[in-house]
C-alpha cells in the first residue's frame, strides 16, 4: 500500500486512511471521520484552556472587587516586564514560523524556530523572575500591598502554566527530530501553538490588568 | 472474554489495580467513595449523639478519642470540626466522586459504543490523584489539634488565620491540599469524559440518541470545567492569606488574642462570591448524574419511553446553564441589597422551572406503566419522591424574604440533605443495584435490596424531615448544644428522635454493604447479557464486560435508548442496535 510507504519513510505514525462515514470507528482520532468535527486532542485542548480561562476569570472576579475598596496602593511595575512582554510575542511570532515551515516540510527551519520558541519562552520566565527581585529590591514584597499581592500571584500562576506549555513545545520539539512533524500529520505542533498563543493572550490581558489597576 | 485487539497478558497489578481500563477504574472509584461514604457517615452519627443528649458524658468514646472527649462530653472544637469534615468528605469525595469518578468511569464507554475513553492512562491518573486526596482529607482528622473548623464552606478570615489553633492551621492546609487534589483530579476526568462523549460515539449514535445518564455526565463534566477552576483561584488566593501575609479575604481591625492582625484591604465576602460561584453548579453537579441515571433506570423498569425526551435534556441543559447565576442565594443574609437579593430570588425561583419539568416528566413516565418493582426501580422512584420533598424547601429557601428567617437554620439542612445527598444516594444505590451484573456478573439479593430500599426510604424521611420543623423553631445549624437556648429546649426530643432515626438508618447501610459484597463472589449468576431487558448498549455486552467492551466490531445504533413498548414490536423493548426494520413489523 503506497500510503503506508510514505508514511514508514518519515518514520511517521502509520495509521491506514480512513472513509468519512459520519461516525467514528470508536476512536475519535481522525478529524474528519469521526463522530464529531474536531480530534479528541484537540477537544481535549480546548477543555484544558477552559479551565485555565475560568481559573484566570477567578482570579480577575477577585481583583476587580477588591480594586474597588477603598485604600487601594498601586505599585509602580518593573520596566523589565514590558521587555518580557515583547519577548513572549516574538516567542509566538517564531511557533507560528515554525507551523507555517511545517506545512511547507521544511523540516530544520522548523527544529530552528521551534527551538527559538523554547529558549523565548525560557528567557520569558527567567525575566518574571528577575522582575520579581527588581521588585523585593525596591520594598515591594508579596503582602505589601493587594496591587502588589496580584502582581505576584497572578505573574505566579501565569508562569506555572507557560512552564508547562515550555514542557509540551519540548516534546513537540522532540517529535521534531524524530521526523514525526509532516506537513499533512502535525497535530501536536498545532495544539501546543494554540496553548502557546493562549498564554500569550492571558499575559497580555494580565499585564494590561496590573497596568491599569 | 472478548478482546478485539492483541494484548500482552497483565499480571495481577496492572489488570486490577494499575490498570487503565475504565470499568476497573470505575470500580476503584465505587470502592473508595463508599470508604470515604462509611468515614462521613460515622462523623454524622458522632454529631447526633451530641445533638441529642448534650451533657452526655460519653467515657467509651473518650478512651477511644480522649483529645475531642477530655473529661467526658464531647468538646465544641471537635464538633465543629466533625461537621466541616462531614460536610467535606459528603460533598466532594462521596458524591462528586462516586457519580461522576465511579458511575462516569464505567458507564460512558460502554453506554456510546467505545472500547475505552479518549485518554485512558490520563483516566487512571485522576483516579491516583483522588484516593491520594482521600488519604490527604482522612489524614487531616488525625493531626495534632484534629480537623479543621471552617465548615465544608471555609468561610474567610476563620480560614485565612492559622494562629487561632492547629486546627486551622496543620488541619486547614490538608484540607487546602485534598480540594486542590480532588480538583486536578476531577479535572483530568472531566476533560476524558467530555472528549469521549463528544468523539468517541460509534456509529449512528447522534446525540438526540444519547441515554440521559450520557447527556447528564457530560453536562456535568462541562459544568465541573468552568466550577471547579474558581474554587481553585479562591484557594490560591486562600493559601496566601495563610501563608504569604497577604489581606485577599482578611480586612483590616481583625483582632485575636487582643492584638490587631497586620492585615488591610481584604473582604471576606469575596470568599463568599468566589466560594459559592463554584459552589452553586457543584450541587448540580451532584445531582444532575442522578436525575440523568434515575430517568433510564425508571425509563427501563416502567417499560416506557421517558416522557418527553427531548425536554429532559433542554431541562438538564437549562438547570445547568442557570446554576451560574443563582449563587447569591447562599449570601442573603450577608448584607447584600435587596434588590439584588430579589435579582437572585428570580433566578433561583427560575431554576426550579427547567427541574419541575423533569419532576413531572418522571411522573409522566410512571404514569399507566406496568412497573416492574426491582430493588433498582424502587430506588429510581425513590429519587423521585426525595428530590419533590427537598426542591419543594428549596423554594422558600430560594426567596430572600423567606431566607431571612431561614437561613442558618436546620430547614437548610434539611433542604440540602434530600436534595443533594439522600436524592443522589437513591440513585447511586439504583445505579448499584442495576448495573452490578454488568460490573461483577452477579446479581445482588433482590429480598436483601427490598429490606435496605424500604428501610432507608421511612429512615431519611425520619432523620430529615422533623429537620424542617426544627428549623423553623429556630434551631440553628451547626450548634454544640441545642439547650443552651430555652427556646430550643422544648423541640430537644425531636433532636432525640432524630438522633435515634440516623442510628437504625446507619445500622441499614450494613445490609446494603453486606449484600454488596458478598454478591461480588457469591451472587446469584447473571447468564445472560441483558438481564434486565434495557436497551442501551452496555447490555449488548456479557456480564460482567470484558476489556474492549465490545466484540471483533463496534456495534451500530439505529436508535434512541427509549424504544420501550413499541407497538408492534416483537418484544417489549427494541434495543438501540436493532435496525428500523424490526419495530415495523405488524
Amino acid at each position: 500500500m503506497p500510503v503506508l510507504t510514505e508514511e514508514k519513510k518519515h518514520g511517521g505514525v502509520i495509521a491506514p486512511p480512513r472513509e468519512p462515514t459520519g461516525f467514528g470507528n470508536g476512536d475519535g482520532d481522525d478529524a474528519a471521520g469521526g463522530s464529531f468535527p474536531v480530534s479528541k486532542a484537540r477537544v481535549a485542548m480546548w477543555v484544558v484552556l477552559t479551565a485555565v480561562t475560568m481559573l484566570f476569570a477567578g482570579l480577575t472576579s477577585a481583583y476587580i472587587v477588591l480594586r474597588g475598596v477603598p485604600g487601594w496602593q498601586h505599585v509602580p511595575l518593573p520596566p523589565l516586564l514590558w521587555v518580557n512582554t515583547l519577548t513572549l510575542i516574538a516567542s509566538s511570532v517564531t511557533l507560528e514560523i515554525a507551523r507555517r515551515s511545517v506545512l511547507g516540510n521544511r523540516q530544520q527551519a522548523v527544529k530552528l524556530w521551534l527551538g527559538s520558541s523554547g529558549v523565548l519562552g525560557l528567557g520569558f520566565l527567567a525575566g518574571q523572575v528577575a522582575a520579581w527581585r527588581e521588585l523585593v529590591r525596591a520594598g515591594v514584597y508579596l503582602p505589601s500591598t493587594l496591587h502588589s499581592s496580584f502582581l505576584y500571584v497572578l505573574t505566579g500562576v501565569h508562569g506555572v502554566h507557560l512552564l508547562g506549555g515550555v514542557i509540551g513545545l519540548t516534546y513537540v520539539l522532540w517529535l521534531a527530530y524524530q521526523h514525526r512533524l509532516t506537513p499533512v500529520r502535525h497535530e501536536p505542533l498545532r495544539l501546543c501553538s494554540l496553548y502557546w498563543h493562549f498564554m500569550d493572550a492571558v499575559w497580555i490581558y494580565i499585564f494590561v490588568l496590573l497596568v491599569l489597576g | 472474554m472478548q478482546d478485539s485487539h492483541a494484548h500482552p497478558q497483565l499480571g495481577f497489578w496492572r489488570k486490577y489495580v494499575f490498570s487503565t481500563d475504565h470499568k476497573v477504574i470505575g470500580l476503584q472509584y465505587l470502592i473508595t467513595a463508599m470508604s470515604m461514604a462509611i468515614v462521613g457517615g460515622i462523623l454524622s452519627l458522632l454529631m447526633r449523639l451530641q445533638l441529642a443528649w448534650p451533657a452526655e458524658l460519653w467515657p467509651s468514646l473518650e478512651r477511644l478519642m480522649p483529645v475531642a472527649f477530655e473529661g467526658g462530653p464531647m468538646k465544641p472544637e471537635f464538633y465543629i470540626s466533625l461537621v466541616t469534615m462531614h460536610g467535606t468528605i459528603m460533598v466532594f469525595f462521596l458524591f462528586t466522586a462516586v457519580l461522576t469518578g465511579g458511575f462516569r468511569n464505567f458507564l460512558i464507554p460502554l453506554q456510546i459504543g467505545a472500547r475505552d475513553m479518549a485518554f485512558p492512562f490520563l483516566n487512571a491518573l485522576s483516579y491516583w490523584v483522588f484516593l491520594l486526596s482521600c488519604i490527604v482529607i482522612f489524614s487531616a482528622l488525625f493531626v495534632t489539634g484534629g480537623a479543621p473548623y471552617g465548615g465544608w464552606t471555609a468561610y474567610a478570615p476563620l480560614s485565612a488565620l492559622t494562629a487561632i489553633g492547629s486546627n486551622q492551621d496543620v488541619g486547614m492546609t490538608l484540607w487546602l491540599a485534598a480540594i486542590a487534589l480532588f480538583t486536578a483530579s476531577g479535572l483530568m476526568g472531566g476533560l476524558n469524559y467530555i472528549t469521549t462523549i463528544l468523539t468517541m460515539r460509534t456509529k449512528g449514535l447522534s446525540m438526540m440518541r444519547l441515554p440521559l445518564t450520557q447527556w447528564s455526565l457530560l453536562i456535568t463534566a462541562i459544568l465541573g470545567l468552568l466550577a471547579f477552576p474558581v474554587l481553585l483561584a479562591a484557594a490560591i488566593l486562600l493559601v496566601f492569606d495563610r501563608t504569604g501575609g497577604t489581606s485577599f479575604f482578611v480586612p483590616a481591625g481583625v483582632i485575636m488574642n487582643y492584638q490587631e492582625l497586620s492585615y488591610s484591604g481584604g473582604h471576606p465576602l469575596l470568599w463568599q462570591h468566589l466560594f459559592w460561584f463554584f459552589g452553586h453548579p457543584e450541587v448540580y453537579i451532584v445531582i444532575l448524574p442522578a436525575m440523568g441515571m434515575a430517568s433510564d433506570i425508571l425509563s427501563a423498569f416502567c417499560r416506557k419511553p421517558i416522557f418527553s425526551y427531548r425536554m429532559m435534556v433542554y431541562s438538564m441543559v437549562a438547570i445547568a446553564a442557570l446554576s451560574f447565576v443563582v449563587w447569591g442565594h447562599h449570601m442573603f443574609v450577608s448584607g447584600m441589597s435587596p434588590f439584588l437579593g430579589s435579582v437572585f430570588t428570580l433566578t433561583t425561583l427560575l431554576i426550579a422551572v427547567p427541574s419541575a419539568i423533569k419532576t413531572f416528566n418522571w411522573l409522566g413516565t410512571v404514569w399507566g406503566a406496568r412497573i416492574r418493582f426491582t430493588s433498582a426501580g424502587l430506588f429510581a422512584i425513590g429519587f423521585v419522591s426525595l428530590f419533590v420533598s427537598g426542591g419543594l424547601s428549596g423554594i422558600f429557601l430560594g426567596t430572600s424574604a423567606a431566607d431571612i428567617e431561614l437561613q442558618d437554620t436546620y430547614f437548610v439542612v434539611a433542604h440540602f440533605h434530600l436534595v443533594m445527598a439522600i436524592a443522589p444516594l437513591f440513585a447511586a444505590f439504583g445505579g448499584l443495584y442495576y448495573w452490578f451484573p454488568k460490573m461483577f456478573g452477579r446479581f445482588m439479593n433482590e429480598t436483601l435490596g427490598k429490606i435496605h430500599f424500604w428501610l432507608s426510604f421511612i429512615g431519611v424521611y425520619a432523620v430529615f424531615f422533623p429537620m424542617h420543623v426544627l428549623g423553623i423553631g429556630g434551631q440553628m445549624r451547626r450548634i454544640y448544644d441545642p439547650t443552651s437556648y430555652n427556646f430550643l429546649v422544648e423541640q430537644q426530643p425531636v433532636n432525640v428522635f432524630i438522633t435515634i432515626a440516623a442510628f437504625v438508618l446507619g445500622a441499614t447501610q450494613l445490609i446494603f454493604l453486606a449484600n454488596f459484597f458478598v454478591s461480588i463472589f457469591a451472587g446469584k449468576r447473571a447468564t445472560e447479557n441483558n438481564p434486565w431487558k434495557a436497551t442501551t448498549l452496555e447490555w449488548q455486552t456479557p456480564c460482567p464486560t470484558g476489556h474492549g467492551n465490545f466484540g471483533p466490531e463496534l456495534p451500530t445504533v439505529h436508535r434512541w435508548a427509549f424504544d420501550y413498548s413499541v407497538p408492534g414490536a416483537p418484544d417489549d423493548f427494541v434495543p438501540q442496535t436493532a435496525p428500523a426494520v424490526v419495530a415495523a413489523k405488524h
